[in-house]
């Protein structure tokens, strides 16, 4: 059958299988199989150099694995990256911001080169300025920005083209509680039109904003629960990755 | 063909904002103006024939728009890598050929400005000699050819690396080996004299140009070399995506 955006419907919007990524004659990554399904917050847990962030550049298609599959929308990402990518936003540690550009200005340029059609444009950016809450330095350059609101413009970046799959790798990384708790907001605002995955080493985040969790270790997929079910609240994940650190 | 646009001109005006930009096109419009007087306007320049000088003109203007085009592309790929900003590019529907086409774009358009900007001297030569504008628009377009195949050079070699100098001395290095087969060629026997004097980016290649000649085979050159090493730039960063 012929790939279409309604027949992509009916799949999940993230499948992963076996996949595996050395880095040399170093496995960083895998195999790990799992699918994501199109509503919802996944959280990807695991402690600094687990392979979360190798694990979401392959779902972003910033990165090739070297072997198995990873499908968005039941599109292979090796095979065919340009149709999948339309529909991923992607936030990396560090916000790919060009500093001499004013917000506004970027947000465009991004729009532009994800595909979004030149009469949705002023729309699209309006309303990522709006959800990303950045109005208010629109015009600036975003090299004169706090890391809050660079942060924040990163955000914007990421949903700019309304993509049905947003990963955010650490997105509350240096910031204040008041913009902790304004990005946790903004994650589960998303996370009822659209599939996110939001990636961590802090455990409380995690808890705090995912309805499922995935659990990384030295590159093994070890745990795969709704966040319910590791009972977080009572620092039950906690127990569990020192149980798998020991 | 909107992709590449939104890349050349996010990248073109990046240079009107950076120091870079300023300092490159300041550099070259100096040097060229300092030349064209030591050429055109100054002691013993009145003996020289007015097509003589200009000749001159284009040839010491071919060595500073290498030198602007090599220092200009050196940035284009490997800031990205330095900043961050290349996975916003690699994350993005688009191929790499957008991006080195974008980008490409944007330096060529920076170099040509200020190629054009530099016309001024060339014309001044009207005010006491006789020459032709075919000449000038000749002499022009071996230099628009010779930037453009600078500025791929330079593109390859920033797609090499995240470091923009090391980028830069490789692109100079490249630039600076295919300028020198030419005086290379004169010294040894054929047929490698031969095949250095076709590769070389100056000396034959650009001689016609100079004295105002336009020769389809040397046209086809700076377009085969730009071409060229456009193709080795979208073909390096492919190979990036799989180490």
């Amino acid at each position: 059958m012929k790939w279409t955006p309604e027949t992509a419907r009916d799949l999940p919007v993230v499948e992963v299988e076996e996949v595996e990524r050395r880095f040399g004659a170093k496995r960083a990554l895998g195999p790990v199989s799992f699918s994501i399904a199109r509503k919802g917050i996944v959280g990807i847990l695991g402690l600094n150099g687990a392979g979360k962030t190798t694990l979401l550049r392959i779902m972003a298609g910033d990165l090739r694995p070297t072997s198995g599959v990873a499908r968005i929308d039941g599109l292979d990402l090796a095979r065919d990256a340009f149709t999948p990518k339309r529909r991923i936003g992607y936030l990396p540690e560090s916000p790919p911001l060009y500093r001499d550009m004013g917000v506004r200005s970027f947000l465009r340029f991004v729009a532009t080169i994800k595909g979004v059609a030149k009469e949705d444009m002023s729309a699209v950016v309006e309303t990522a300025v709006e959800r990303a809450g950045i109005g208010e330095v629109a015009e600036r350059p975003i090299g004169q920005l706090s890391h809050g609101y660079r942060q924040r413009v990163g955000l914007a970046q990421a949903i700019v083209h309304s993509p049905s799959l947003t990963i955010l790798d650490e997105p509350t990384n240096g910031l204040d509680p008041v913009q902790i708790v304004a990005m946790r907001e903004l994650i589960r605002e998303l996370g009822r039109e659209s599939a996110i995955i939001v990636s961590s080493h802090v455990l409380g985040e995690v808890s705090k904003t995912c309805d499922r969790v995935i659990v990384i270790h030295r590159g093994r997929l070890v745990a795969d629960r709704s966040a319910d079910d590791f009972g977080v609240a009572g620092g039950e994940l906690e127990r569990l990755l020192v149980e798998l650190v020991e | 063909m909107r992709t590449i646009r939104a890349i050349a001109l996010r990248d073109l005006t990046s240079y009107f904002r950076s120091t870079t930009g300023y300092v490159v096109a300041s550099a070259v419009l100096l040097l060229d103006g300092v030349l064209f007087y030591a050429l055109a306007l100054g002691p013993g320049a009145g003996e020289r024939l007015s097509g003589e000088a200009l000749g001159s003109f284009f040839y010491s203007a071919s060595g500073l728009t290498a030198v602007a085009a090599a220092v200009l592309s050196a940035r284009l790929i490997a800031e990205e890598r330095v900043t961050g900003t290349q996975v916003l590019l690699d994350t993005s529907p688009i191929t790499d050929f957008h991006i080195v086409a974008g980008k490409f774009w944007a330096a060529y358009g920076f170099v040509s400005a200020i190629t054009f900007v530099s016309l001024y001297l060339p014309l001044l030569v009207f005010v006491n000699g006789r020459i032709s504008f075919g000449h000038i628009a000749i002499g022009v377009m071996g230099l628009l050819l010779l930037g453009a195949a600078v500025t791929a050079i330079g593109l390859f070699a920033s797609s090499l690396t995240s470091r923009p100098i090391l980028a830069a001395a490789v692109g100079g290095g490249i630039t600076a080996m295919l300028f020198l087969l030419w005086p290379l060629s004169q010294a040894v026997d054929p047929p490698l004299s031969r095949a250095f004097a076709a590769l070389a980016i100056h000396g034959r290649h650009f001689a016609t140009f100079q004295a105002g000649i336009l020769h389809l085979r040397d046209v086809t050159h700076y377009l085969a070399v730009t071409a060229f090493f456009l193709i080795a730039a979208v073909k390096a960063l492919e190979a990036r995506r799989w180490s």
